[in-house]
C-alpha cells in the first residue's frame, strides 16, 4: 500500500483514521482557528444564531482574533464590527486578542500568525480569509474557510474536509538576482490557470526551497490560492525549526512525507531561465514577462499586504529605491507593527529602510491591509478614480484595489519598486549591481 | 430543498470572483441585523464589469437597487465561480437577493463550501459549459431530483453532476442542520 503525503499525513493525524486518501471525506479535529474584522462578526453571529447566546467557543486559547482588514478608516460600521470582536473576546476570555488601537494591535493576520509564534509544523489551522495558506509556508495544512465552518469550528473544534490530492513542485536550478518567490509563483499560476490546482494542495520542495527563507516561503504559499488550491505546504526544516525557536516555540520537525507517497503530479521546475513575471489585469493567471510590459504607463505603486509587504519585501525594494527617486506616487504598507518598527531599525547601505523609502519620495501608511482589497472609500492607497497600479499584493481581478476601472498589475517589490523609479513597468534587472 | 425551480436565469463567464460579487467596501455592512442583510442582495453582482453583467449582451444589472432583490433565481455561470477571497458575504448576498440555485462549469472550493455549509443555495455542476445555450431572461427549470437544467425558451435541457458527499449536506439545509441531524452539535433550545 502506498504511503501518504505531508497533507495526507497531518490529515489523518487529525482524523482519528490510521490512513486516508485522496477524494475521501473525513471530520478533523482544529488545532487553531484565525479570525479577523471583516469575517469574525458574521462568525460570531452564525455562533449565536444557531447555538444560543450562551454558546461558547471549543476552546478560547485555541481562537486568534487579528483585526487587519478596515482599520485605519472613518467607517462606522467598520468600528462597530471592532467593538462586536471586543465584546465576543471579553465573553469568551480569548487571550490571543490583537486589538486595534492598543499596544497590541499587530495588522495583517497571515503574517502576525508567524510572526507571534502561532504556528506549529504538522497542525491545521482554519482561518476565514482565502489566505490562510500562507502558514503552509511552516509546514501546516492551513486552509481559508467561511462564517459558517469558521462557526462551527467555534462550536465544535472540528470541521469535515475532502482529502485534497497533493500537487508536488520541484524547484531546482539557482534564481537570477532580482527574481523572488512571487516571480516564481506568478510563473505556476500563469502556467496553470486561476483554477490550475482547484480543490488540491500544492507542495513545495527541492533545491530552491532548501535554501529559501520563511517569508519567501510565505510568499510561495499565500498565492497557491490564486491557483485555486486548497491549501500550499512546505515541509519544515532547519529552516522553519530557527524561525520558530526565534519565536519561542519549541516544535519537531519530524513531519514529511512517505517516501513512497502518491501525488496527483509532479513537476520539476527549474527556476534558471526565470525572469522577473508581472500578472496583468485582471486576473493573476495573466502573466509576463516583465520586460514584455516595459514601458506601460503607471500611475501608482503599491508595496505591501500579506504577499509583499514583510520586511524582508521592503529590503528587496530598497536595495532598488536606495539613492533614488520615485517618478509616481508611491505607497508603502507594512504587513505589521513589528515591520512598521523594522522599518526604522533594518538597514541597507547603512541606511534604514524607512530614510531610504521617505528620501525616494514613497509614503508609509499604517500596517493593516490597506489597499489590497480596496476598502472603504478613505482607505489609505486605495484606487479611487481609475487608476493603473503595479503592486506587491496577491489579487487584480476587476476592482480588487478600489475603483471598478482601476488597472492592476502584480510584480514582485524588486520589480515595483524599478516601476516607481521609471513610472513604467521595468524589468528590475536594468537595476543589477 | 424544493424539488424543481422555475426561473428567470442570469448568465455570467469564468472566474467571476468573490470581489465582483461583493465589492470589499460593502464588507462592514452586518451580516446579523436583518434590514442591514437585506441592503446585500441590492449589491449583489454590483462588482461585475458592465459589459460582462448579464451575458451575452451584458448591461443588465443583476439585482434591482430600490427592492434589492433580483427578478433572476438561477444563475448559469462557467468555470471557477466564485473565487477569491472566503467572503460568505458572497452567497449572502447573491440569496438575500432571492436566487435559489447557481448552475456552473466548476467553483472554487471556499465559494463552493459557503454555499452549501451556510445552506443558502445549492452550487450545481453542469455536464459542459453552458454559457453559451443560455441567455440572460431565458426561463428555465431546475430539476434536482432528475439533475437536469432546461432552457424552456430555447427548448433544450442539459444534465447535471450529483454533488457526491455534500449532497446529504445540500439536502439538510447547511452544516449546523446537518450536524444536529447526528448529535454532532446539540439540539436548538
Ligand atoms: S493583505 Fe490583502 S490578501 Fe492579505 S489578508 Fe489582507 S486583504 Fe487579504
Amino acid at each position: 500500500m502506498a504511503g501518504m503525503t505531508l497533507t495526507e499525513k497531518i490529515i489523518a493525524g487529525h482524523s482519528g483514521n490510521g490512513r486516508v486518501s485522496p477524494g475521501m471525506t473525513v471530520w478533523v479535529t482544529a488545532d487553531l482557528l484565525m479570525t479577523h474584522d471583516v469575517c469574525g462578526p458574521g462568525t460570531i453571529g452564525i455562533l449565536k444564531k444557531e447555538i444560543g447566546e450562551h454558546a461558547r467557543v471549543w476552546d478560547p486559547d485555541r481562537v486568534v482574533i487579528i483585526p487587519d482588514h478596515f482599520i485605519f478608516t472613518g467607517d462606522a460600521d467598520a468600528r462597530r464590527n471592532l467593538d462586536t470582536l471586543r465584546g465576543f473576546v471579553k465573553e469568551q476570555g480569548i487571550r490571543h486578542f490583537y486589538d486595534a488601537g492598543t499596544d497590541r494591535y499587530s495588522g495583517v493576520c497571515h503574517v502576525t500568525l508567524a510572526e507571534r509564534g502561532h504556528l506549529r509544523p504538522g497542525e491545521i489551522l482554519f482561518g476565514t480569509d482565502s489566505h490562510t495558506c500562507t502558514a503552509g509556508a511552516l509546514g501546516l495544512f492551513a486552509t481559508g474557510i467561511g462564517n459558517t465552518d469558521a462557526a462551527f469550528v467555534m462550536a465544535t473544534g472540528k470541521l469535515w474536509l475532502r482529502v485534497p490530492e497533493t500537487m508536488r513542485f520541484v524547484l531546482e536550478g539557482t534564481a537570477r538576482p532580482r527574481v523572488t518567490a512571487k516571480d516564481i509563483v506568478l510563473s505556476l499560476i500563469g502556467g496553470m490557470g486561476v483554477d490550475g490546482a482547484a480543490y488540491r494542495t500544492m507542495e513545495f520542495c527541492g533545491p530552491v526551497i532548501d535554501r529559501m527563507g520563511i517569508a519567501e516561503r510565505m510568499t510561495l504559499c499565500n498565492m497557491t490560492v490564486e491557483a485555486g488550491a486548497k491549501s500550499g505546504i512546505i515541509a519544515a526544516d532547519g529552516t522553519t525549526q530557527a524561525f520558530l525557536k526565534g519565536r519561542g516555540v519549541a516544535a519537531s520537525v519530524a513531519v514529511g512525507g512517505d517516501p513512497d507517497a502518491r501525488y496527483h503530479s509532479e513537476r520539476r521546475v527549474d527556476v534558471t531561465a526565470l525572469k522577473p513575471q508581472v500578472a496583468c489585469p485582471h486576473s493573476p493567471d495573466n502573466v509576463r514577462d516583465a520586460e514584455e510590459c516595459r514601458g506601460i504607463k503607471v500611475d501608482r505603486c503599491y508595496i505591501g499586504s500579506c504577499t509583499g509587504g514583510k520586511i524582508e519585501d521592503f529590503v528587496m525594494a530598497c536595495e532598488i529605491l536606495d539613492g533614488r527617486r520615485v517618478a509616481v506616487e508611491t505607497c508603502c504598507v507594512p504587513a505589521t507593527a513589528q515591520v512598521a518598527r523594522e522599518l526604522q531599525t533594518r538597514t541597507v547601505g547603512g541606511r534604514t529602510l524607512g530614510a531610504i523609502l521617505t528620501a525616494a519620495g514613497a509614503t508609509i501608511g499604517p500596517p493593516s491591509c490597506a489597499a489590497c482589497l480596496g476598502g472603504p472609500p478613505d482607505t489609505f492607497g486605495r484606487l479611487n478614480r481609475g487608476e493603473v497600479c503595479i503592486s506587491t499584493t496577491n489579487r487584480n481581478f476587476p476592482g480588487r484595489m478600489g475603483a471598478p476601472d482601476s488597472k492592476v498589475f502584480l510584480a514582485s517589490p524588486y520589480t515595483v519598486a524599478a516601476s516607481a523609479v521609471e513610472g513604467r513597468i521595468t524589468d528590475p534587472g536594468r537595476f543589477s549591481g | 430543498m424544493e424539488q424543481a425551480i422555475t426561473a428567470r436565469v442570469y448568465v455570467l463567464g469564468d472566474d467571476v470572483d468573490t470581489d465582483q460579487i461583493i465589492p470589499a467596501r460593502h464588507l462592514a455592512i452586518s451580516l446579523d441585523d436583518a434590514a442591514e442583510r437585506a441592503r446585500y442582495g441590492g449589491l449583489a453582482l454590483s462588482g461585475v464589469p458592465l459589459e460582462k453583467a448579464g451575458l451575452p449582451g451584458g448591461n443588465r444589472p443583476f439585482s434591482d437597487t430600490i427592492s434589492s432583490r433580483s427578478p433572476y433565481a438561477i444563475i448559469v455561470a462557467g468555470k471557477n465561480f466564485g473565487c477569491g477571497s472566503s467572503r460568505e458575504h458572497a452567497p449572502v448576498a447573491l440569496a438575500e437577493a432571492g436566487l435559489r440555485a447557481v448552475v456552473a462549469r466548476s467553483y472554487a472550493r471556499i465559494f463552493y463550501r459557503n454555499a452549501i455549509d451556510g445552506g443558502y443555495f445549492p452550487p450545481l455542476e453542469s455536464e459542459e459549459d453552458l454559457t453559451g445555450w443560455f441567455a440572460t431572461g431565458d426561463e428555465a427549470v431546475l430539476d434536482l431530483g432528475a439533475a437536469a437544467l432546461r432552457n424552456i425558451t430555447k427548448n433544450r435541457e442539459c444534465a447535471l453532476r450529483e454533488p457526491g458527499a455534500a449532497g446529504e449536506i445540500i439536502r439538510a439545509g447547511g452544516l449546523f442542520e446537518y450536524a444536529r441531524g447526528r448529535g454532532l452539535v446539540e439540539k436548538r433550545r
